[in-house]
């Protein structure tokens, strides 16, 4: 600083610039902004930690229990530490494992333990449950040899995949969850197998709610396209009285809109009574429109449309009406102007809209669990239902971290390709 | 717009009215269900649809005794006053953090904007069954299940984004030099913020208000994952009772609810044209 004063006192030309306290320019600009960028950062910190803290967190929480497995190996000890010498899948491993599984099974009895034990082992190999508990009861006055009494207790222990089970999830970190999500398991030997054919429910489950999006997006578009088209060509004080009719259903309550389809699409609603009044079906063939994926898209589609029309409208609003214009006086007809000319320009809009619309599709509960009925469920329904009813929370947490792995990559894609400066609303 | 062009050919012109007819559908698709509701929760009888006496206009066909239902039982006002409660609460929680957060955002000098506008927008994308799950873990370790708390700050952090993304927006084209001026006429940053900032970002700031009240008003899912029965809300009652016992109580909620949006919806319009006349943008 001294150095910068005294070359500027004496070059005043060609030494560097400071200020009025004799600071480098440089440096006192420097300065000067990262107080700005902290200024600003502070301004942002408050919402930033309230979001990591209730909602990033613990999601990041709820995605760890997808291989978090304490369970097992928490209560029986003796018996992962016996197993740990078990090599040949082939053979019954040893007494002292059988012993040790005793031992374990009493203590988990004693500390009331035995039935989160039993309910994890029975996820993995069904029919389990049955066996802990049953032996957990008489452990107790189990005697030596172990083996002989616990197999004539229950023929579970005499099978090999039981204790292949119980080695398995004796891991604190594991990947059967991420596994039992793709339909797949592992064999007695550590292979990874599919599951039997009755058991494979989540790929079937990720397709639909994939493939149901896919459907749900393509009508918004469809039907949006043309209403967005509509309003934008239209002089205001016609297109601002129409845009009423997109705004409402947008604010209107997703229940409310959700019981409205239940109300007209039942089979003794009012579609199917119009049907059987105008003739076109008879009174005894009235058609099954909800309650099944046929009614969950038709409803979806309906609560979505405002998500595509807004987007696709702001985009089209600022097409030049002369480019079209041009393009026919160039001699191009009336739909070779539109799709040469038009389209092109329009599909900011349209990427805009589809993509929310899809990733907004995704992730639907709460429809599909009213109007779905069997084979309209979706990926989330699953997610809800191992949360709430099985209450097998690490499968539950692996479906979700598939499923937040693709809307991420789609909102990562969104705010490449759209910008999240440009997520307007209403 | 509504007529072809005189010169139009016979193919443009049919064309042309398919084109308003397929608007028209439609226009039918997004309103019809809204509008059938209404007189549908009128009805005398427990049917969900529309009676032969009814079609007929006939008087005894009509009733109030739906809404009477609803405003009869206590579960219905106890969740009213909920509903009402945790969305007020939620709403000025997050108009707070939001517009402060927003503010930042807009200064040319924050770092890592797109990253942390990601994050912050993060609740408004990632599906609501995967929130509720987390939230419902970390509520069970630190306590915060069954209680009004748990259910404020949930829905708080849903309704940030909207507050974000609507305050954003209105600063855009903000011009600095004002806060400047005020600031060397010899204000301080709080009154250059209530007497220069406020009043022109104020029509953003309801409006994101607005989203994050009607976010959660209308939130079932965290609801259903953490409430206890106490915190019963307007939209569990309703999905209870649409899986439960469905009776046309329903429909007299449900047009409630939609004559309530309808009031949002205009008080949006009617912030939004202010909003354009303050900041000097013609509507488009």
């Amino acid at each position: 600083m001294t150095d910068a004063a005294t070359t500027g006192a004496a070059a005043p030309a060609d030494g560097p610039l400071t200020t009025a306290d004799g600071r480098p320019l440089k440096s006192a600009l420097a300065r000067a902004e990262r107080i700005r960028r902290v200024k600003a950062m502070l301004l942002v910190l408050p919402l930033l930690l309230f979001i990591l803290i209730t909602f990033l967190f613990p999601i990041a929480l709820m995605l760890f229990r997808s291989v978090d497995n304490p369970i097992v190996a928490d209560n029986m000890p003796r018996t992962i530490a016996a197993l740990e010498a078990w090599d040949d899948r082939g053979e019954l491993p040893d007494e002292a494992v059988f012993a040790a599984l005793a031992a374990d099974l009493a203590e988990a009895r004693r500390n009331r333990t035995i039935g989160r034990l039993a309910t994890r082992l029975n996820y993995e190999t069904g029919g389990l449950r049955s066996t802990v508990t049953r032996t957990g009861r008489r452990a107790q006055r189990l005697k030596a040899p172990f083996k002989e009494a616990l197999i004539g207790l229950d023929e579970d222990w005499a099978n090999p995949e039981t204790w292949a089970a119980i080695k398995r999830l004796g891991k604190r970190l594991t990947g059967v969850n991420y596994l039992a999500a793709v339909d797949r398991r592992y064999d007695v030997n550590d292979n990874v197998v599919p599951q039997p054919e009755v058991r494979r429910i989540y790929v079937g489950n990720f397709i639909q709610t994939l493939w149901m999006s896919v459907i749900v997006t393509i009508a918004c578009l469809a039907l949006g396209f043309p209403v967005a088209y509509l309003l934008s060509i239209l002089p205001l004080r016609y297109s601002n009285v129409l845009m009423i009719l997109v705004l409402l259903p947008f604010w209107t309550s997703l229940l409310v809109r959700t019981t409205s389809w239940i109300v007209l699409l039942q089979t003794e609603g009012i579609i199917n009574d119009i049907l059987v009044w105008s003739g076109i079906i008879s009174e005894g063939g009235r058609i099954q429109l909800i309650f099944n994926a046929e009614g969950t898209v038709i409803a979806m589609t309906h609560i979505l449309l405002p998500f595509m029309i807004l987007p696709l409208y702001s985009v089209m609003k600022t097409i030049p009406p002369i480019y079209m214009r041009a393009a026919m006086s160039l001699g191009a007809g009336r739909h070779y102007a539109f799709w040469r000319v038009y389209a092109p320009n329009t599909l900011p809009g349209v990427g805009a809209g589809c993509l929310l619309v899809f990733i907004l599709a995704i992730g639907y509960y709460i429809t599909p669990a009213l109007v779905g009925g069997q084979d309209g469920m979706m990926i989330s329904n699953f997610i809800a239902y191992h949360m709430q009813r099985s209450l097998n929370w690490g499968l539950a947490a692996a479906l979700g971290a598939i499923l937040l792995f693709g809307v991420l990559i789609l909102y990562w894609v969104y705010s490449k390709l759209v910008g999240l400066e440009r997520l307007k609303l209403g | 717009m509504l007529k072809p062009p005189d010169y139009a050919s016979t193919p443009e012109r049919i064309w042309h009215y398919a084109f308003i007819a397929i608007c028209a559908v439609v226009f039918l698709f997004l309103i019809a269900p809204l509008i059938v509701i209404i007189p549908l929760s009128f009805n005398s009888l427990p049917y969900f649809t529309f009676t032969e006496e009814m079609l007929a206009l006939e008087k005894g066909a009509f009733s109030m005794r739906w809404y009477e239902d609803f405003w009869g039982r206590d579960i219905w006002r106890q969740s009213i006053v909920n509903s009402l409660f945790i969305a007020v609460c939620a709403t000025v929680l997050a108009t707070a953090l939001g517009t402060v957060a927003a503010l930042g955002l807009s200064r040319p000098h924050m770092p890592f904007r797109a990253f942390i506008m990601g994050l912050l927008i993060s609740p408004m994308i990632v599906p609501l069954v995967i929130t509720a799950a987390g939230i419902f873990f970390f509520y069970a370790r630190i306590g915060l299940t069954g209680t009004y708390l748990g259910i404020i700050l949930a829905h708080t952090a849903l309704g940030t984004p909207f507050v974000v993304i609507t305050v954003t927006a209105t600063l855009i084209g903000f011009d600095h030099s004002m806060t400047r001026a005020a600031a060397m006429c010899g204000a301080d940053p709080a009154r250059v913020f209530f007497k220069i900032v406020m009043p022109l970002i104020l029509p953003g700031v309801i409006a994101g208000a607005l989203f994050a009240f009607v976010t959660s008003f209308d939130e079932v899912v965290v609801v259903l994952f953490v409430a206890s029965v106490e915190q019963q809300t307007i939209p569990r009652q309703m999905w209870a009772g649409i899986r439960e016992e469905i009776s046309p109580t329903i429909l007299a909620v449900a047009t409630l609810l939609i004559v309530f949006s309808v009031a949002v919806m205009t008080t949006i319009e009617l912030l939004r044209r202010r909003s354009e006349r303050l900041r000097g943008v013609t509507p488009a």
